[in-house]
């Protein structure tokens, strides 16, 4: 099992570094809405829960004037409102983030390594880079045309019914641009070209709910997580590609 | 460490030797990502709230 533990080795590496890029791209591009949109997520949350104590009597509530009070409110927010632990606001929610993000990432990696093996492996950083941005092409975008990244605030579907459509059309993309890159029939583009547009046919799982947060934030956020998880790919698939060839040649 | 040295022709990169680690990393892969970004206990998904949602996956 020497190869599998060089796979480990080699994608905990990897996963290691996407994991840190992604931290630093998400600090500035989709954290901040993240945070913001979880204003309004509480906002509604709290409009249709009974108020403990009601301090505005106007009932004017501004929502798209957020009040200190209110980012604290949403700062304090617990998704579920129960009792479940959550990280606390700050350095202990920042760790855990980059803690999910690098395993993640690890994660993925493990995913585009063990695939590029079954052709051979990468020889170069920009081989690794084709393979990543085929990561970005499977888990980013073809999931988020019928899923858009969805901010906090922003209700889905019952999210079961859309994890089983996420994952089945992340699943089948991969499985169509592998027939593409490597089937040899015009029948083996066809059934790709089948695999690929299936899931938009079938399409995923609608929400009933108008979101609770503006429009253009809403669209900002999509292009936030869309730019993230371009460069998150790019980083695994270059540092795959680099570190590859230490290996082998160790 | 030297498995990993390329076969002399693609077609000859894949056999069962190397087919079975392989596919092993793979799906080490796909548990961990499950984790990650699918499990629906409460603890998890707070711990990996920003991530998720910053990744694109469906969060609740």
């Amino acid at each position: 099992m020497t190869l599998f533990r060089t796979i480990v080795l080699l994608a905990a590496l990897v996963g290691f570094g996407a994991g840190v890029v992604l931290t630093v791209v998400q600090q500035f591009g989709t954290q901040p809405l993240i945070v913001k949109a979880e204003v309004f997520e509480q906002a509604r949350s709290e409009a249709s829960a009974p108020k403990p104590h009601d301090h505005e009597p106007s009932g004017a509530h501004d929502h798209l004037a957020a009040s200190a009070a209110d980012v604290a409110a949403a700062e304090a927010h617990e998704h579920g409102g129960g009792d479940e632990w959550a990280p606390a606001d700050g350095a202990e929610r920042f760790l855990w983030t980059l803690a999910a993000n690098v395993v993640s990432g690890v994660g993925f990696a493990l995913l585009l390594v063990a695939a590029s093996e079954l052709k051979g492996g990468l020889t170069s950083w920009r081989e690794g880079l084709f393979w990543g941005l085929a990561g970005f092409a499977v888990f980013t975008l073809a999931p988020s045309i019928g899923l858009p990244p969805e901010a906090p605030g922003v209700e889905g579907a019952p999210l079961m019914d859309r994890q089983v459509w996420w994952i089945g059309t992340a699943v089948a993309t991969a499985a169509g641009l592998a027939l593409l890159a490597y089937g040899r029939s015009a029948l083996a583009a066809l059934g790709a070209i089948v695999l690929i547009a299936a899931p938009h046919v079938i399409g995923a799982p609608q929400a009933t709910e108008a979101p609770a947060i503006p429009r253009d934030l809403e669209h900002d956020f999509v292009v936030a997580v869309t730019v993230t998880g371009f460069v998150f790919w790019a980083a695994i698939g270059v540092l795959a590609g680099a570190l590859r060839g230490r290996f082998a040649a160790a | 460490m030297t498995d990993l040295t390329r076969s002399p022709t693609r077609a000859g990169a894949l056999s069962a030797a190397r087919a079975l680690p392989i596919v092993c990393a793979f799906l080490l892969g796909v548990f961990v990502i499950g984790g990650t970004g699918f499990a629906q206990m409460a603890a998890a998904h707070n711990a990996a709230h920003d991530h998720r949602h910053s990744i694109g996956f469906p969060c609740h």
